[in-house]
């Protein structure tokens, strides 16, 4: 990859990528960015060639997510497209301030489909940095463009992007509570279930085809496991007493769930199809909230100490290792994808918020200026974090990047938006 | 603990009415599986498509005009507890010892006793202390006589005020437990 465009990104600091967000009329979220990086890479991506025959343009989805990303600053090209096979006019692409650029062309392949094919260059070194051709429906222009924005993305970068991945949160409006899927800019918002109870703590399967969550249709927390494609659902945990805090185990079979059954709230395991429960930890006090890593722990609230504060257990049994030490209230642990990190909520003097730890210097950084936080979890690739605050006495999403630079926020017209977790890549 | 003494000094009580259930796997409620019409996933894009299911059931009436009587103590069903506290307050004794009188001389009655608490913090951190309420309730209800089997204590956490606004009134009133009776969940 271009040295210098790493230079430049290393530079920044602002890594991150994401994007809430949007756009369409359609959608009920809009996003509004808050804070960006500060020296954001001017990339230019030309009208393709063709597309004005889609219902909208591809290159409209590309330019979006990686504005909102707070890496990239958008250069104007000009209304003129530039395809996919023509040399392009490096010259005209510098003249404008462009590092980088992409150019496309969309054309019909038969059947009511689109063949759409675009190539990245580098601006200065005068290169190619790739490119693909994909297929599509005209009305697939929105899931072509997030693919195209996560192939830039991670040229320029080297990380993968999340611009094709989805969002579950719960929309309470008035007495209604809804658990929506959003793409990860909020668009294409579809209700997975609807219920005049609430619903809260949706958890994503690893490969994202179910939703674990914990709704209180029953006059009780009840845990079910939900397939979206289908609206299958099942119950994983109606234990007599509680049953809550579902999370999936990293293959997907098993879920931490945290049960009343025998007392006070505690750590569990059981099946996605709800057999199979065990014990997964015990102690006088309360154990909750359980995350599963992908190094082998899984991360807690417990208690037991007198206040709550993070802890972690091995997955496969052993002692608990207390892992917060400052402040009163520490809880809502999700560890990053690496396992190096750690996100949770803290309270610091009347106020709730979203804090990182890093596991191995045991620094921590709060991530956000807000007083209400909950619920954070990661972006797929680390570098963001989403979770639920209030704004004027609304919930609403927000995300921040792992470094705290960028920030964004996701609110719809009336109701709270809360309970968000992000879903993991696309598994094409 | 104190139970006997605290009794009742604070505490929301829910009823219950547990339901119950016969255990199928392993102890738990109804495992059932719903099937709903698939709207199918084709290929791509259209795998993301979400079907979407309507959770709302139906309510229930209870057989026994007392429990409805405003004149008649069992009406009342909630019990209140002070910030960060899960033992119930004095004043509700009267209150839980008419419903353990009702549930002993009742033994098919069943009760759901629902923990509440306020908004402040983690829901599923509030959820388990809301489970210490309803487990005071019904720790309270069972030290009074009444068969563990009629009971089943089960927490709400914040996720079912009875006032939102943000001052310390409101906050006390979601901190409770509150009693339902079989037909009433």
């Amino acid at each position: 990859m271009n040295p210098r465009i790493l230079t430049f990104l290393r530079g920044t600091a602002t890594a991150c990528a994401l994007a809430l967000a949007s756009s369409l009329a359609q959608a009920q979220l809009s996003i509004e960015i808050t804070g960006a990086g500060t020296n954001r890479m001017p990339v230019a991506i030309a009208s393709f060639e063709g597309e004005q025959t889609l219902p909208r343009a591809v290159t409209d989805v590309v330019r979006a997510d990686l504005e909102r990303s707070g890496l990239f600053k958008m250069v104007e090209l000009g209304p003129s497209p530039m395809g996919a096979d023509a040399p392009p006019d490096f010259g005209r692409v510098r003249s404008r301030g462009a590092d980088a650029f992409a150019v496309g062309t969309v054309a019909p392949s038969g059947s009511g489909r689109y063949q759409v094919q675009f190539r990245l260059f580098d601006a200065a070194k005068q290169v190619s940095l790739g490119g693909q051709a994909m297929v599509m429906a005209p009305n697939q222009y929105r899931t072509t463009g997030h693919r195209i924005a996560d192939f830039i993305y991670e040229k320029l970068t080297g990380e993968p992007g999340v611009f094709s991945t989805r969002i579950a949160y719960v929309l309470k409006s008035g007495q209604r509570y809804e658990l929506q899927i959003a793409d990860a800019d909020g668009s294409n918002a579809q209700t997975a279930l609807a219920s005049k109870e609430p619903i809260i703590s949706p958890a994503w399967s690893p490969d994202g085809s179910r939703l674990a969550y914990v709704s209180f249709e029953a006059k009780k927390p009840v845990v079910y496991v939900h397939s979206l494609a289908t609206g299958q659902r099942n119950v994983a945990a109606n234990f007599k007493g509680s049953n809550s805090a579902p999370a999936w185990s990293p293959d997907g079979r098993r879920l931490a769930v945290v049960l009343t059954k025998d007392g006070q709230s505690q750590l569990y395991s059981v099946n996605a199809d709800g057999s199979g429960v065990q014990r997964l930890a015990s102690s006088s006090g309360i154990d909750t909230e359980p995350a599963w890593s992908t190094d082998g722990w899984i991360y807690f609230t417990s208690d037991r100490g007198g206040s709550p504060q993070i802890y972690r257990v091995p997955a496969g049994g052993g002692d608990a290792q207390r892992v917060s030490f400052e402040g009163s209230y520490n809880v809502s642990p999700r560890p990053s994808p690496d396992g190096k990190s750690l996100v949770y909520v803290a309270r610091n003097g009347g106020r709730f918020q979203v804090t990182l730890l890093d596991l191995n210097s045991r620094q921590t950084q709060i991530l956000t200026d807000s007083a209400k936080d909950e619920s954070p979890s990661f972006a797929p690739n680390g570098r963001m974090v989403l979770y639920a605050t209030e704004v004027g006495g609304r919930g609403v999403l927000a995300a921040v990047s792992s470094d705290g630079r960028v920030k964004q926020r996701l609110s719809v017209q009336s109701g709270d938006v809360r309970e968000p977790a992000w879903g993991p890549q696309p598994r094409n | 603990m104190k139970y006997t003494r605290i009794t009742l000094s604070l505490i929301t009580v829910g009823l219950l009415a547990a339901c119950s259930s016969s255990p199928s796997t392993e102890g738990q409620s109804g495992a059932t599986v719903e099937d709903r019409p698939s709207g199918a996933a084709s290929s791509g894009v259209d795998s993301n498509r979400v079907v979407p299911v309507d959770a709302n059931g139906a309510g229930g009436k209870s057989a026994y005009p007392e429990l409805k009587d405003p004149k008649n103590i069992l009406s009342k069903r909630s019990v209140l507890f002070d910030y960060d506290s899960y033992v119930i307050k004095d004043e509700y004794r009267s209150l839980v010892e008419a419903h353990a009188k009702f549930l002993t001389s009742h033994p098919s009655v069943k009760m759901l006793i629902q923990g509440n608490t306020d908004e402040r913090g983690s829901r599923e951190y509030n959820l388990a202390l809301g489970q210490k309420r309803s487990d005071a309730v019904k720790k309270a209800l069972t030290l009074l006589g009444v068969s563990e089997s009629q009971l089943e204590s089960v927490s709400l956490g914040e996720e079912k005020p009875s006032c939102s606004d943000a001052s310390e009134a409101c906050w006390s009133a979601n901190r409770r437990g509150d009693m339902l009776y079989s037909g009433e969940f």
